[in-house]
């Protein structure tokens, strides 16, 4: 595998996670359960369909082909996405939602934070403006989170539930392949070991002051990266490119 | 005190507001009670161009017409969220899907902006939301219409935010200060909502034939609902006089509802698309443009709860409120403990 | 759902500062359960466009208002005493930096 091909792969799963999980929150526009919360989900999903254009207009740029953002967020079937399963799980009840969240920008952050010292200027420069975006997302998850671990009998049960749920999909966000070997190597992507431990770090101390039990590394689910998804993706995914498979070839 | 007018009202404020502070003017108090009660005095500050602020004595009807009209307002913005959201996840490019994010998000805050303003008369967030979840509040009937197709988005940002906005432009001069300035700042925010859905309309019908046939139909179904959108004709409708007398409206349904027409149906040349209306003439004499019959019996159906989607749209609002309740309720279970940690 | 009016998150009044040097404006209301939610709500709802770059926040039923009525009282008694501007005096012909 060249760098190139392992670079392109890479921005895939990073476009792929970001534009998923802005799907996800999409969905919430005008649901949310309150005015003011609703506006501040609707700011997530707009910063993650940002980034998530950012490293598909690079992986586009990286493979060469002249495909655009657009042709590979629309044009590309369930086998070819590349999102970690967690991103694809559906909304559930606020306490799924926020806890999807908080797994994800647990992660990312110092993922990202890694990546503003990357080899490759162009991941570093897109790195260097989502970090503070995902400081912002993983503060106020991380609020979420405590706030439901310790407010009402009812919230602390939901937000345990739906830790346990999804617990099984956190794996996943650390796996490595070729992809990231390559990568490693080259000094373009970070080593997940150090990105890992600032993930269980954030979790352990969240998790803490939200009185909620850190569930038991149990069997960890993968395939995302794979292509092999849940069946929620195809839904998303028909739901998402119905007008470019409509109409093919025309401007919008 | 720049003028003789202003200066009356302020001087009639000072005798009869505060009559105790200023015992030689007792005298003149007693006549000019008899002559200007509060109400003229109110209405004297409105004629001179004077906001009215929340604790200003203000005639009770004032401020029923302002809590209806300004929580209506909201109710339409955030339930306007509806039939846009739902072409979220269908948005046919990111570009799109990003602007139309960012365009409905803009729509709960100027529910939010105006909720606020309706705080300020009395009228607490709790109240308000709850008459526009049992029904017993309005909102703007457009809202019952669906989006069918991805023309749709266009025709409303088009259409249905232009029309709104003419509305908007004109409550920028409200009488009651803390509108006003609510829709100070929604005018600002909401200038880019026209222009993505023009835009989306003019790539539509620069586009394939079956796009184009898609926006004309679009045109089709929106237009005669936009212009329901100004409210009853002038001679029938209730609430203008009072309205416009308090400077809560400057300008009638009927002459905001011509510009409106006079401004689309150029903006409709330029894109090739056909105006649905048979009898739009342009009449050299008056400079505008004349339009044919609104379906009033349509209006007044959908107002009364029989539009394509009313019982959807009460739906969505009641679910997300009672699916939410927990939500709120931990976070203020968790702030009450806080508070009590730090007072320990 | 138990009883409702505990569990509405109270009113919080925002002030943006929206340059550094310039005053804190008011500019709205939120709801919000606690300080720290508010400020965030209000990073959310008041600086989508580039507005702010400080938020102040303040629970609504902790400001205290004047009284309409007293705008008289309070405030006409300072309408004589323009020898409190600078352009009240009378300088002498050609002073400079004065």
């Amino acid at each position: 595998m060249t760098i190139q091909e392992a670079l392109f792969t890479y921005c895939l799963r990073r476009g792929d996670d970001n534009l998923i999980l802005s799907h996800r929150l999409g969905e919430w526009c005008g649901h949310g359960p309150q005015l003011e919360e609703d506006i501040a989900l609707t700011n997530r999903a707009l910063d993650l369909i940002g980034q998530a254009r950012n490293y598909l207009q690079y992986a586009g740029q990286v493979e060469g082909k002249g495909r655009s953002e657009d042709d590979l967020a629309y044009l590309r079937n369930e086998r070819q996405y590349t999102n970690v399963k967690l991103v694809e799980q559906p909304n559930g009840d606020y306490a799924h939602t926020m806890v999807r969240s908080f797994l994800f920008d647990a992660w990312h952050l110092p993922l990202q934070q890694a990546l503003t010292r990357s080899k490759d200027d162009q991941l570093a420069a897109i790195a260097s403006k989502a970090v503070k975006e995902i400081a912002y997302h993983l503060k106020t998850s991380g609020d979420w989170m405590i706030r439901f671990g310790d407010g009402t009998a009812e919230s602390h049960q939901r937000a345990q539930r739906a830790l346990d749920d999804l617990w099984t999909f956190s794996g996943e966000l650390f796996a490595t392949d070729d992809v990231e070997a390559v990568l490693f190597a080259a000094g373009i992507a970070p080593d997940m070991a150090a990105v890992k431990s600032a993930f269980d770090s954030t979790v352990q101390s969240v998790l803490t002051e939200a009185t909620l039990k850190r569930p038991m590394d149990a069997y960890m689910a993968t395939g995302g990266r794979q292509g092999k998804h849940s069946e929620h993706l195809g839904f998303m995914l028909a739901e998402m490119q119905y007008l470019q498979r409509a109409y093919p070839g025309a401007i919008w | 005190m720049n003028s003789p007018g202003l200066f009356f009202v302020h001087y009639l404020m000072i005798i009869n507001e505060r009559p105790t502070a200023y015992p030689i003017f007792a005298n003149i108090k007693t006549v000019a009670m008899e002559d200007l009660k509060l109400e003229e005095l109110f209405q004297a500050k409105v004629d001179a161009e004077l906001k009215i602020e929340p604790k200003d004595w203000m005639p009770e009807k004032y401020r029923k017409t302002l809590i209806r009209q300004i929580s209506q307002h909201a109710h339409s913005e955030v339930v306007g969220m509806l039939p846009e959201g739902n072409w979220i996840t269908r948005a046919p490019s990111l570009r799109r899907k990003a602007i139309l994010l960012a365009k409905v998000q803009d729509e709960a805050g100027h529910g939010l902006y105006l909720y606020s303003a309706c705080e300020t008369l009395g009228a607490t967030r709790e109240k308000t939301v709850e008459d526009l979840n049992s029904g017993k509040a309005k909102y703007s009937s457009i809202f019952n219409y669906p989006t069918l197709t991805w023309a749709d988005i266009g025709a409303v940002g088009w259409l249905v935010d232009g029309a709104a906005i003419m509305n908007q432009v004109m409550l920028c001069r409200t009488s009651y200060g803390p509108y006003a300035r609510a829709m100070v700042r929604i005018c600002k925010e909401e200038s880019f909502h026209q222009r993505q859905g023009y835009e989306i309309m003019s790539v539509l019908a620069k586009g394939t034939p079956e796009q184009k046939e898609m926006a004309q139909d679009s045109l089709n179904r929106w237009w005669w609902p936009s212009l329901m959108m100004f409210g009853p004709s002038d001679a029938n409708s209730t609430n203008s006089a009072d309205s416009m007398k308090w400077k809560i409206k400057r300008q009638s349904n009927d002459e905001l509802r011509q510009t409106f027409i006079d401004r689309t149906v150029q903006q409709a040349e330029i894109l090739g698309l056909t105006i649905p209306d048979a009898k739009l003439k342009w009449n050299e004499d008056t400079k505008h443009y004349e339009w044919g019959d609104i379906d009033w019996a349509e209006f007044n159906n959908v107002v009364a709860g029989n539009g394509p989607c009313n019982k959807e749209r009460l739906v969505a609002r009641n679910k997300a409120h009672d699916e939410g309740a927990w939500v709120r309720e931990a976070a203020m279970a968790y702030a009450g403990k806080q508070a009590k940690r730090k007072a320990a | 759902m138990s009883n409702t009016n505990e569990n509405n998150w109270p009113l919080w009044e925002v002030f943006i500062q929206s340059k550094r040097g310039l005053d804190h404006k008011h500019v709205g209301s939120l709801h919000a359960a606690d300080a720290q939610m508010a400020i965030e709500n209000a990073r959310d709802v008041y600086t989508r466009r580039q507005e702010g770059q400080s938020i102040w926040v303040v629970p609504a039923a902790a400001i205290s208002a004047s009284q309409p009525d007293d705008a008289a009282m309070l405030f006409d008694p300072a309408d004589d005493k323009t020898y409190r501007h600078p352009t009240f005096y009378i300088m002498p012909e050609g002073a400079k930096y004065i």
